[in-house]
C-alpha cells in the first residue's frame, strides 16, 4: 500500500485510543553510521515487533568499511508475511547527518521521518511527517557516564518507534534483556535509554503518521536467526567433522558460529573434539584441506564467497575426476574481486556450475529460507558422499547475513548418508576391488579409506587418465569410458537432489521460476499480478542443479517462463536452456535485478508486466 | 631399478624370505614399475624410502603418500602399492596433507614434492605447513629444474648455474632448509639421493619422528640438468657435498648396545623412544639451534659447498594434530551417534533463537 493513500488528520492521535490507518504493514529503515553500534538497537527494535506476533524481516545494507561509512537496516513488518524487500520506506529513522538529505529526498511523499533534532530536517521537504527527537539531552539525562553515551545514544530511537508504532514498552525490555543477556550493566544502560525515548515521544510527539503495530499471534514458536547460523547449525547435526576456510565476507560468520557450536556441543565427555575447524592461508589450501579429509574420510566442508570460488577452480575440476566428497558453501555477493562485496547478489550460476576445466558439472543446491540453510546441510553432505562428488550451497549475503523468521528446524529425519565405502570386512568379502568401475549401474563407484588395514584396500587417487583399477592410462577408450560414466553419475544424482517446489492451480499460461532468496519476492509478487492485474501464474522455485524432471515439465506446461534471478546475464535461465528441449528455449524470459539491493515484489511485478506488453 | 639380469641363475634352494618385525617381505613395500628416466635421482630416492619403511617395520596400509605435480610428484606410483595414495595438483600437497591428518591422526603422511613443486608455484603452502608442524615427511627431490616440463630452471637453481641451452641462471636460489628452520618444521635435512647410507638413515630417523620433516634431497635430473655447469649434477654434488654430521639411528625397537661419546656425538631421543645420533663433525654444532642452524647453512652456501645432514631437530615440540585436541578415533570414521548431537541440543538451540 502507497502512504500517500493515506490522509493524516484523519487519524487518531495517541495510543490506546482507536486505530486506524495502517496496521501491521510498514518498511522502516535506519540510517546511521558503520560501527556505531547500531546493530543491537536494530535487532531490538525487529524482535519487540515480532515478540507482538507480526511477521518481520531485517536487512541490513553496510559499507565494506569497519567504522566511519553510511549503513542502512530496513525493518519489514508485514501482517501477511510478506518479508522480501520492500522498495518504499514509510518510517525513516535518520541518525546519520552525512546522509540525511539524500535519505530524506529519496522517501515517498507521506512517509515518516524520525531524526536528530539538530539536522533539521524538516526544511527539506514539506510533503513528510517529521518527528524530531533531542537526542543529546536525551542521552545525557539518560546516562551520567559521559563516555557511554555514544554507545547508547541509539537505543534511544528504539524507544521511540516503540511509542509511535504503538509497540508495548515491555517487548522493548525483552528485547533488551535478550539482547545483553548476561551483560547486565549494558542491559541497565540501555533499557534507560530506550525508555527515555519512549517517554519522550508519549510526552512531546504527536502521531501523525499512519502506522501501528497491533498484537497479533503470526509468530509464536518461531525463531529469528540469520541464513549463516542456520547453516552453521545444519551442518553440526550433519555430522561435519572437518572444516577448513579462509575468511571472506559474507562467508565468514558462517565457520564463525560454527567454531561456537562446535565446542559446545561436538566436544566429547573425555574434552576431546569431535571435529577440527582449521583457517587456512586461502582458498586454493582451505579447498585443499577439505579435499584431503574427505579422501581420508571425514565429512568436509569450506565456506566462502565468489572469489573464494574461483581460487578453488582447480582443484574443484581435480575433485571431479578422482571423485571425492566436497561441500562447499557459496555465499553469494556483488561482482568481481572486491566488487561490491557487502552486497547481495545471484551471480555465480554458472561460473560454479561449470568450475574448474575439461568438461566438469557440479551438484548445486540453492536454499530459499534459514530453515533451507539448515536441513540442506545435510543434502549437501549426504550427495556429496553418496556421488563422491563437489557440492556447492548457493546462499548470498542477504541471506547469509540478514536476519529471518522461520519455524523452528526440525531434528534431522534421515540418518547420516556416507555413501558408497568399502571397510576392511568388505574386502575381506569381496578380496579385491576396483576404484572407479560402476558396479552397480549409477555410475557410482566404490571407494576405500587411506588407512584401511587390508592389503588391497589402497588405490591411487589421480587426476590424470585412469582406467577402472585406478591405474594410469591414457588409452582413449579408457578415458572415454570413464567420462561416460561421470556422466551416468550426473544423471543419477538428477533424481537424488531436492526436488523443487511447485505452486499454482497448475492451469495459468504463465510460470514463473525462481530460486533461493528471490522467492520472498515472487510470492509477494504472484499476489501483485493476482490482485492488481488479474494475471494468475504458476511457480517453480528450483531447489537444485542438476534440474529434476518437475523442471523440465512445468517448462513445458506454460506458455511463457519468467526466469527471475538476482545477476545481470540471466544465469540460470542460460543453464536451463542447455537442459531443456531446444524448442522450449524461446519460452524462457529473464527478469534480472543487479544493483547489489536483495530483490523486491513491485519490481518483478512491475516488469513482469511490461514484458506482457500491459 | 637398472639392469635386468641376462640370464637367470642356477635354481638354488629357496631360503625363508627375509622379513621385518610385522613380517613383511621388501617386496611388500615395493610400487609400481618406474616410467622415469633410468638414472633419474628420484628413482634412489624412492628405493631408500621402501628400505627405510621396510627395514622400521611400518605397516604400509598406515601410509599415506600424497604429491604434487612433477616427475618427483609422479614417484609415489614408484614405490609402497600397498599404501594410499594422492597424486594433486601443482604445488598443493600441502593442504591435501594437512586435510588428510585432521581426518585421520594416525595415518602416517609422506610426501614427495619437486623443487619447483614446492619452491615455485607450491610456495604460499609449503610456508604454512612448516609454520603447522603438521605431522608428516616432506621430501623434496630438488634437481634445480623443472623435469616433467623440460628442463626449465626452478628456484632452488644456483645463480650462475646454467640450463642445457647454456642460459645463465640470474636470480639467487631459495633454501628450503634455512626456511623451514625458520618457519617451525623440527626436523630440518638434506641429503643427496646418490648418498645411500645418510639418506636411508635420515628416512628412517624421519619415520620415528612426529611433527614436521623437511628433507630436501638432491636429485639429479639426468635429462635436463647434469652437464657441466648444473650445481644439481652428479659430479657437482661428488665434488661438494660437505655433510655437517655423521647420521646414525638406533630405533626403538633395536637394542641400543652401541655406546657414544657425549663429547663428539649428539644424540636425540626421538618421540617414539628411538634414538638419533648425529657424529659431530664440527666442534659446537648444536643441532636444536635454529639461529645457529641458520648461520651455518648461509655460510656453506657463501663457500659454494652443499652442506648435507640434519641440521635442525626438535623432538618435543607438539605437532599441529596435538594442538587439535581431537578425539584418539580418527574424524573420518566417528559414528552418527557421536557426530550428531541430540534433539535436546537442538531443541536449547532452538530456544535460544526465540
Ligand atoms: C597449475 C599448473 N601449472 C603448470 C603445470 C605444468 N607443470 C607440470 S610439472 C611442472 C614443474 C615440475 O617441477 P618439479 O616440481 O621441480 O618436479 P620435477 O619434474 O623436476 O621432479 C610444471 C610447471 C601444471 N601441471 N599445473
Ligand atoms: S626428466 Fe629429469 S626429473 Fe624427470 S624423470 Fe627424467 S631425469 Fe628424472
Ligand atoms: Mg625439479
Amino acid at each position: 500500500m502507497s502512504t500517500s493513500d493515506v490522509v493524516p488528520q484523519e487519524l487518531s492521535g495517541h495510543v490506546g485510543q482507536k486505530r486506524v490507518g495502517v496496521i501491521n504493514d510498514m518498511s522502516i529503515q535506519v540510517a546511521t553510521v558503520n560501527g556505531s553500534g547500531s546493530q543491537s538497537s536494530n535487532t531490538v527494535l525487529l524482535r519487540s515487533i515480532f515478540q507482538m506476533g507480526v511477521p518481520i524481516s531485517g536487512k541490513n545494507l553496510f559499507p565494506s568499511n569497519i567504522a566511519g561509512l553510511p549503513t542502512w537496516y530496513t525493518i519489514r513488518a508485514n501482517k501477511d508475511g510478506y518479508i522480501a524487500r520492500k522498495k518504499e520506506i514509510d518510517l525513516l529513522i535518520a541518525m546519520n547527518a552525512e546522509t540525511a538529505q539524500e535519505d530524506v529526498k529519496s522517501l515517498a511523499a507521506g512517509a515518516s521521518v524520525l531524526y536528530d533534532e539538530p539536522l533539521a530536517l524538516d526544511k527539506v521537504r514539506d510533503d513528510l511527517i517529521f518527528y524530531a527527537v533531542p537526542y543529546d539531552k536525551l542521552v545525557a539525562a539518560a546516562c551520567s557516564e559521559a563516555k557511554l553515551r555514544k554507545l547508547i545514544k541509539n537505543m534511544i530511537y528504539v524507544g521511540v518507534a516503540a511509542q509511535l508504532l504503538g509497540i508495548d514498552f515491555a517487548e522493548v525490555e525483552k528485547a533488551i534483556r535478550k539482547q545483553f543477556l548476561t551483560k547486565v550493566k549494558a542491559a541497565t544502560l540501555n533499557l534507560a535509554a530506550a525508555k527515555a525515548g519512549f517517554d519522550y515521544s508519549a510526552a512531546n510527539l504527536k502521531k501523525r503518521d499512519p502506522f501501528y503495530i497491533q498484537r497479533m499471534d503470526k509468530t509464536k514458536g518461531k525463531i529469528i536467526v540469520d541464513g549463516n547460523s542456520a547453516a552453521a547449525l545444519g551442518c553440526v547435526f550433519a555430522g561435519c567433522t572437518v572444516v577448513t576456510w579462509y575468511p571472506i565476507t559474507p562467508s565468514s560468520s558462517l565457520v564463525e558460529t560454527m567454531i561456537d557450536y562446535m565446542k559446545e556441543y561436538r566436544v566429547g565427555p573425555d574434552g576431546k573434539a569431535t571435529f577440527a575447524i582449521v583457517q587456512a592461508e586461502d582458498e586454493l589450501a582451505a579447498i585443499g584441506m577439505v579435499i584431503g579429509a574427505a579422501w581420508a574420510g571425514a565429512r568436509s566442508m569450506t565456506a566462502t564467497a565468489g572469489p573464494g570460488i574461483s581460487l578453488m577452480a582447480e582443484f574443484t575440476g581435480l575433485a571431479y575426476y578422482v571423485e571425492i566428497p566436497a561441500v562447499i558453501w557459496n555465499i553469494q555477493r556483488v561482482g568481481p574481486s572486491t566488487g561490491l562485496p557487502t552486497r547481495t547478489a545471484q551471480g555465480d550460476v554458472l561460473s560454479t556450475a561449470f568450475l574448474s576445466h575439461g568438461d566438469t558439472r557440479h551438484i548445486m543446491l540453492f536454499p530459499d529460507s534459514v530453515s533451507e540453510c539448515f536441513t540442506m546441510a545435510q543434502d549437501a553432505f549426504d550427495l556429496a558422499e553418496r556421488f563422491q562428488t563437489p557440492v556447492f550451497v548457493m546462499s548470498d549475503l542477504d541471506l547469509g547475513m540478514n536476519n529471518w523468521m522461520s519455524d523452528p528446524f526440525p531434528y534431522p529425519d534421515k540418518p547420516i548418508d556416507r555413501g558408497k565405502v568399502l571397510s576392511k570386512a568388505d574386502l575381506e568379502k569381496a578380496g579385491s576391488f576396483a576404484r572407479y568401475k560402476d558396479v552397480d549401474g549409477d555410475g557410482v563407484g566404490y571407494r576405500t579409506l587411506p588407512g584401511t588395514d587390508h592389503p588391497a584396500a589402497a588405490y591411487f587417487a589421480r587426476g590424470s587418465g585412469h582406467n577402472e583399477k585406478a591405474q594410469y592410462s591414457e588409452r582413449p577408450d579408457d578415458f572415454e569410458r570413464n567420462m561416460e560414466r561421470l556422466n551416468k553419475k550426473f544423471e543419477t544424482a538428477r533424481s537424488f537432489v531436492p526436488r523443487p517446489e511447485v505452486t499454482g492451480g497448475g492451469k495459468a499460461k504463465i510460470g514463473i521460476l525462481a530460486y533461493g532468496t528471490s522467492h520472498w519476492a515472487i510470492i509477494e509478487s504472484r499476489d501483485q499480478l493476482s490482485k492488481e492485474h488479474k494475471v494468475e501464474t504458476d511457480y517453480l522455485r528450483v531447489l537444485a542443479y542438476p534440474f529434476t524432471r518437475e523442471v523440465h515439465d512445468f517448462i513445458e506446461r506454460h506458455d511463457r517462463v519468467y526466469v527471475v534471478e538476482q545477476n545481470r546475464d540471466g544465469q540460470m535461465a542460460s543453464l536451463l536452456k542447455l537442459d531443456i528441449k531446444p524448442e522450449l528455449t524461446p519460452r524462457l524470459r529473464s527478469i534480472c535485478h543487479i544493483h547489489g539491493l536483495p530483490i523486491d515484489a513491485r519490481s518483478v511485478t512491475d516488469e513482469l508486466m511490461m514484458m506482457e506488453g500491459k | 631399478m637398472g639392469n635386468t639380469p641376462t640370464n637367470t641363475p642356477a635354481p638354488a634352494p629357496t631360503p625363508t624370505p627375509k622379513t621385518n618385525r610385522i613380517g613383511l617381505q621388501v617386496v611388500d613395500y615395493r610400487g609400481g614399475k618406474t616410467t622415469l628416466c633410468a638414472g633419474c635421482g628420484h628413482n634412489a630416492i624412492s628405493e631408500r624410502i621402501i628400505d627405510a619403511m621396510y627395514e622400521m617395520g611400518v605397516q604400509p596400509e598406515r601410509v599415506a603418500k600424497l604429491s604434487g605435480i612433477g616427475c618427483s610428484s609422479k614417484s609415489p606410483a614408484y614405490f609402497m602399492n600397498r599404501a594410499h595414495s594422492f597424486n594433486s595438483v601443482h604445488g598443493r600437497m600441502p593442504s591435501i596433507a594437512t586435510g588428510a591428518m585432521l581426518a585421520n591422526k594416525n595415518l602416517i603422511a609422506l610426501g614427495v614434492s619437486g623443487d619447483g613443486d614446492t619452491v615455485s608455484i607450491g610456495a604460499g603452502q609449503f610456508i604454512h605447513l612448516m609454520r603447522r608442524n603438521l605431522p608428516m615427511i616432506y621430501v623434496i627431490e630438488d634437481n634445480g629444474c623443472y623435469g616433467l616440463t623440460k628442463g626449465q630452471f626452478s628456484a632452488t637453481a644456483d645463480l650462475g648455474s646454467t640450463l642445457k641451452s647454456g642460459v645463465v641462471n640470474d636470480l639467487p636460489p631459495v633454501d628450503t632448509c634455512s626456511l623451514a628452520i625458520q618457519l617451525g618444521a623440527t626436523f630440518v635435512g638434506r641429503s643427496f639421493s646418490g648418498d645411500k647410507r645418510q639418506l636411508h638413515t635420515m628416512l628412517k630417523a624421519a619415520i620415528a619422528h612426529r611433527g614436521t620433516v623437511m628433507l630436501d634431497v638432491v636429485s639429479p635430473c639426468v635429462t635436463f640438468n647434469d652437464h657441466e655447469g648444473s650445481t644439481k649434477s652428479y659430479k657437482y654434488m661428488q665434488a661438494h657435498e660437505e655433510p655437517l654430521n655423521e647420521v646414525s639411528f638406533v630405533p626403538s625397537f633395536e637394542e641400543i648396545n652401541v655406546d657414544y661419546d657425549p663429547g663428539t656425538t649428539f644424540e636425540v631421543t626421538m618421540h617414539d623412544g628411538s634414538s638419533l645420533r648425529l657424529r659431530k663433525l664440527e666442534q659446537d654444532y648444536d643441532p636444536t639451534d635454529k639461529i645457529q642452524a641458520v648461520r651455518r647453512l648461509m655460510e656453506s652456501h657463501e663457500k659454494g659447498e652443499v652442506l648435507t645432514g640434519v641440521f635442525y631437530i626438535n623432538a618435543k615440540a607438539p605437532s599441529f594434530i596435538d594442538m587439535l585436541n581431537v578425539t584418539d578415533e580418527p574424524l573420518a570414521t566417528l559414528p552418527e551417534s557421536v557426530t550428531r548431537p541430540s534433539r535436546e541440543v537442538l531443541a536449547k538451540c532452538m530456544d535460544e533463537l526465540r
